[in-house]
């Protein structure tokens, strides 16, 4: 089962980036193997609208099953839900941190959007 | 003759020049409302509705059928208008700017367009003025293609007064653009002078003649003027910073009807940027313009 988690960097410890769309960097884990990834995001940062689908289109591209992140608008939520993906929002500060809560079970998937788009 | 009225800041008196322009002209004028997320002119320009029409933009519709998910569209769509998974694709309507190229692209055909409406263009008749505004659908962002839709219904032959939004932006851009001389309205304040600048720029890259008005005079400082003088552009009009004049925009009357005073100070501006219009003509189109 593979999780992706929004970094600003390359390593468990580093920061779990509040904001999914513009989320320089994904880090892929898997559940079985232990092992990860690193998904570059930087094409997001300066995206003028439509960061939120780009990313959730990178992630599904991951073939990962779960997104663990700080925040999700509507248009990245309704793509990744196509894609079957299940969506965290948590509170760690480390993506390693994060990974905890989500193995042990205290995440719950998200049903909406928890935040607005920018457009709207 | 086209003539654009515009500014750097908002709220510096736009709309204020541009109907009280078109009164003055009198008869034969077209006065364009291309402010189209807030039009205001309808309010000093009370006139009947002549017509309206829905203004579309095309967004693409997918086979489901025929699409493989291979990501052709969402890669080629700089706006992520269209998301590609591998059980299809997903399409951003309120994203998409309408060009048409995920369709050209997608290799098996599984795209087509539809209209997608963004709002309406009315045209108003008013006295002898017609006023054609846009009106872009509440929650809709893409100004440009409904600003287009206005500027189409201008009859050629006839001069035109086009109202822009605020900014620099696009929809500014798109306003001003092919305009044969562009007003722009400033107040003497610091953030009228600063946004002015950006006004400025912007129409010295797209090598318009320009000249400004000088809005609310008397409360701010002479910046503004220096400014103007320094960088050789005309102040064709200051308006004085006049209680009566905010009172009778309150009341939703022109300057030139409430104040008679002020008829004959726009029917000036109006022979100014007329003879601007005229010399700037003759001595070719220069971003900086000597008078």
């Amino acid at each position: 089962m593979k999780v992706a988690f929004s970094t600003s960097g390359n390593t468990l410890n580093a920061p779990l980036d509040r904001r999914f769309g513009r989320a320089p960097k994904f880090l892929v884990y898997d559940t079985e193997t232990e092992i990860f990834d690193v998904v570059d995001n930087e094409q997001n940062l300066n995206a003028p609208q439509g960061a939120g689908i780009q990313s959730a289109q990178t992630v599904a591209g991951t073939g990962a099953g779960h997104l663990v992140t700080g925040h999700c608008g509507p248009k990245a939520f309704k793509v990744l839900q196509a894609a079957g993906i299940k969506i965290y929002t948590a509170e760690a500060a480390t993506v390693a941190d994060a990974l905890k809560l989500f193995l042990s079970g205290t995440l719950k998937p998200a049903g909406t959007a928890d935040v607005e788009g920018h457009w709207v | 003759m086209i003539l654009a009225v515009a500014s750097g800041k908002g709220g510096t008196g736009k709309t204020t020049v541009s109907a009280n322009l078109a009164r003055v002209a009198g008869q034969h004028v077209q006065l364009l409302d291309c402010d189209v997320e807030e039009p205001n002119a309808h309010l000093f320009l009370k006139g009947t509705l002549h017509s309206r029409e829905e203004v579309c933009v095309p967004v693409p519709r997918i086979d489901d059928s025929l699409c493989t998910g291979c990501g052709e569209c969402s890669s080629f769509c700089r706006f992520h208008a269209i998301a590609s998974l591998d059980t299809g694709a997903i399409v951003f309507p309120e994203l998409c700017h309408g060009c048409g190229g995920c369709s050209l692209v997608c290799p098996e055909k599984a795209i087509t367009e539809q209209g997608h409406r963004i709002g309406v263009v009315e045209t108003f008749q008013t006295g002898g003025i017609i006023l054609i505004q846009g009106k872009l659908d509440i929650g809709v962002s893409m100004a440009p293609p409904l600003i287009r839709a206005a500027k189409a219904r201008l009859s050629r032959g006839t001069s035109a007064i086009l109202d822009a939004p605020p900014g620099t932006s696009c929809p500014v851009i798109t306003t001003i653009r092919d305009a044969d001389l562009v007003i722009l309205v400033t107040e003497p304040t610091p953030f009228g002078l600063h946004d002015l600048k950006l006004a400025v720029d912007m129409v010295r890259e797209l090598k318009i003649p320009h000249g400004v008005v000088i809005n609310r005079v008397g409360a701010g400082d002479g910046r503004t003027r220096v400014y103007c003088r320094e960088n050789r552009i005309p102040v064709l009009m200051e308006i004085p910073d006049d209680r009566e004049i905010a009172q009778a925009y309150s009341r939703g009357e022109l300057i030139v009807d409430a104040l008679p005073a002020y008829r004959r100070p726009f029917e000036n501006l109006l022979s100014k940027s007329l003879e601007f219009h005229l010399s700037s003509t003759r001595s070719e189109r220069h971003a900086d313009l000597r008078i």
